[in-house]
């Protein structure tokens, strides 16, 4: 299944966050959106999700979401958004709960993501005796219980230390290589975005407008990190983003 | 440099983190007794200021022997606890609601803000009229003391959990009842909780004012012909009944919210 963004605008109130956005979402690829802090890329990804709806334009599902598929649009949060008061285990299993599953099934779906991503010994441990890189692995293999058709990471890896991000984004990348996902990748570090995108759009800043997608060719298990062409390609989208970053930050300050 | 003198820094940290220390609270209470049974012996208080406190122990061991301690404790528990439970569950339900629709909540607000600072004995009168002097009264009574405050907790707590959290539960697609009965419910749990302390707190104070009127048993009732007769002894053992219950009351949500909040960092 792929996404399509059709002439998209969005405004709260009378501010525009977002305008004439077009976006080509292919399946089995993952996306990633960077722009200033503010140019609405989290916005996007919400009207992406149909946590909110745009002012102007749409989003499509071109083609049906794959066979099995229980939530085709599935979103990792930055902050985790773990309910405290489940395990582990209780909290993959929410987002299964809704539908009704053959007896078992559920249990063997919970199995099978804590395995992927190595969480089997933590299953009944609550989220307050998990680290943040922990609770974002749980938070992860919530999201690929419900098979999704496209994730939706809201800049999963933000919340978190330098050390645990680069672990997590090699977990990702290792999710990624066994079983190809389709997802849209929001951040606001451009080292993520080289990392992890098979493309990346930039935003400009308020109202956000697509400046540029790069394509990045080089396989994601090849990409390590201190890549020289990852850093070409980093710099590349810094000289692009720095003067709207630079413009950005002095936009909050007057308010 | 070196000729220097080396000082420590000097510390200014620590503090501000009370903990409970075992027995102290126990230690404050024995030594106000044991003061009071002093005074009262050597004269320099008087009985008619305070009852020596081996005086209300006394009446106390009588009031159980007797039986009559449970033929009074035993309406007053029933009141107490149809009375609280039917203002707890009208009063969480109405909080949910707030909590959750526009309209109940724009509607319903300036209600319970109205509501909420009557003193409810005043209105004892008017629930004998509407519910008659037998048990409907007092029922009411502290139905309605337990009512406002548990409202007033619940949506508070309701509007306190965190969104991103419902957000997490639309975008997993789950309904209205789900989301409200796993995510909205559990999380308005903690607040809930620690409002119903204040909502059976009064509940004890409104049902000595509900015995006021045509009880023949009860705590209230026993106290008030005491009060009447100026009997102090029999007052007081009244009162160390009801702070029983109070304490009694309080270490039941403790343990409830042991059970139930475990989760809480």
């Amino acid at each position: 299944m792929d996404l399509r963004v059709e002439g998209l605008r969005h405004a709260y109130d009378a501010l525009p966050v977002l305008e004439g956005i077009d976006l080509d979402i292919p399946s089995g690829r993952i996306l990633c959106l960077v722009g200033p802090s503010g140019c609405g890329k989290s916005t996007l990804l919400r009207i992406i999700g149909g946590l909110e709806r745009p002012t102007e334009g749409k989003v499509l599902q071109v083609g049906a979401p794959p066979e099995g598929c229980l939530n085709p649009l599935t979103y990792v949060f930055q902050d985790f958004a773990l309910l405290p008061w489940r395990t582990v285990a209780g909290n993959i299993r929410l987002g299964l709960e809704e539908h009704r599953l053959p007896p078992g099934r559920a249990d063997e779906i919970v199995a099978d993501v804590l395995a992927r991503t190595n969480l089997s010994d933590f299953a009944d441990a609550l989220p307050k005796q998990l680290s943040g890189g922990m609770k974002q692995r749980v938070a992860i293999a919530r999201a690929l219980a419900v098979n999704p058709a496209v994730m939706l990471l809201d800049e999963p890896l933000s919340a978190l230390d330098a050390q645990t991000r680069e672990l997590l984004m090699e977990d990702l990348i290792s999710l990624w290589t066994r079983q190809p996902f389709t997802a849209v990748y929001v951040t606001h570090n451009l080292a993520e975005a080289v990392r992890l995108g098979h493309s990346i759009a930039v935003l400009s800043r308020r109202p956000g407008r697509i400046r540029e997608i790069v394509t990045l060719d080089k396989p994601l298990a090849e990409r390590i990190h201190m890549d020289a062409d990852l850093e070409a390609v980093q710099e590349h989208l810094w000289t692009m983003m720095r003067e709207e970053a630079r413009a950005a930050d002095a936009e909050l300050l007057n308010g | 440099m070196a000729d220097q003198q080396a000082r420590p820094v000097p510390f200014r940290g620590g503090g501000f983190r009370p903990v409970s220390i075992r027995g102290v609270g126990l230690a404050v209470f024995v030594t106000l007794l044991l003061l009071a049974e002093w005074g009262t012996r050597t004269g320099w208080i008087s009985a008619l200021t305070l009852p020596r406190p081996s005086d209300v122990v006394a009446t106390f061991g009588e009031l159980w022997t007797s039986g009559m301690l449970f033929k009074h404790l035993a309406p007053s528990l029933t009141r107490l606890a149809v009375g609280a439970s039917l203002g707890v569950a009208v009063g969480v339900s109405t909080g949910i609601l707030i909590g959750l629709f526009s309209y109940i909540r724009s509607g319903l607000v300036p209600l319970v803000a109205a509501l909420f600072p009557i003193p409810k004995i005043a209105l004892l009168p008017l629930f004998v009229i509407w519910f008659g002097i037998d048990e409907g009264s007092k029922y009411a009574l502290i139905a309605f003391g337990t009512f406002t405050p548990t409202v007033v907790a619940t949506y508070g707590a309701v509007d306190n959990v965190d969104r991103t959290l419902i957000r997490m539960g639309q975008s997993f697609g789950m309904g209205w009842f789900s989301i409200v009965r796993k995510i909205v419910l559990p999380g308005a749990m903690p607040g809930i909780l620690s409002g119903l302390r204040i909502s059976l707190a009064i509940a004890i104070i409104l049902l000595v004012a509900a015995e006021m009127l045509g009880a023949e048993y009860g705590i209230g009732a026993y106290i008030l012909e005491a009060g009447s007769l100026y009997d102090l002894e029999r007052l007081f053992a009244g009162v160390v009944v009801l702070s029983l219950l109070g304490v009694v009351v309080s270490t039941v949500i403790g343990q409830i919210e042991k059970r139930l909040l475990g989760w809480r960092v």
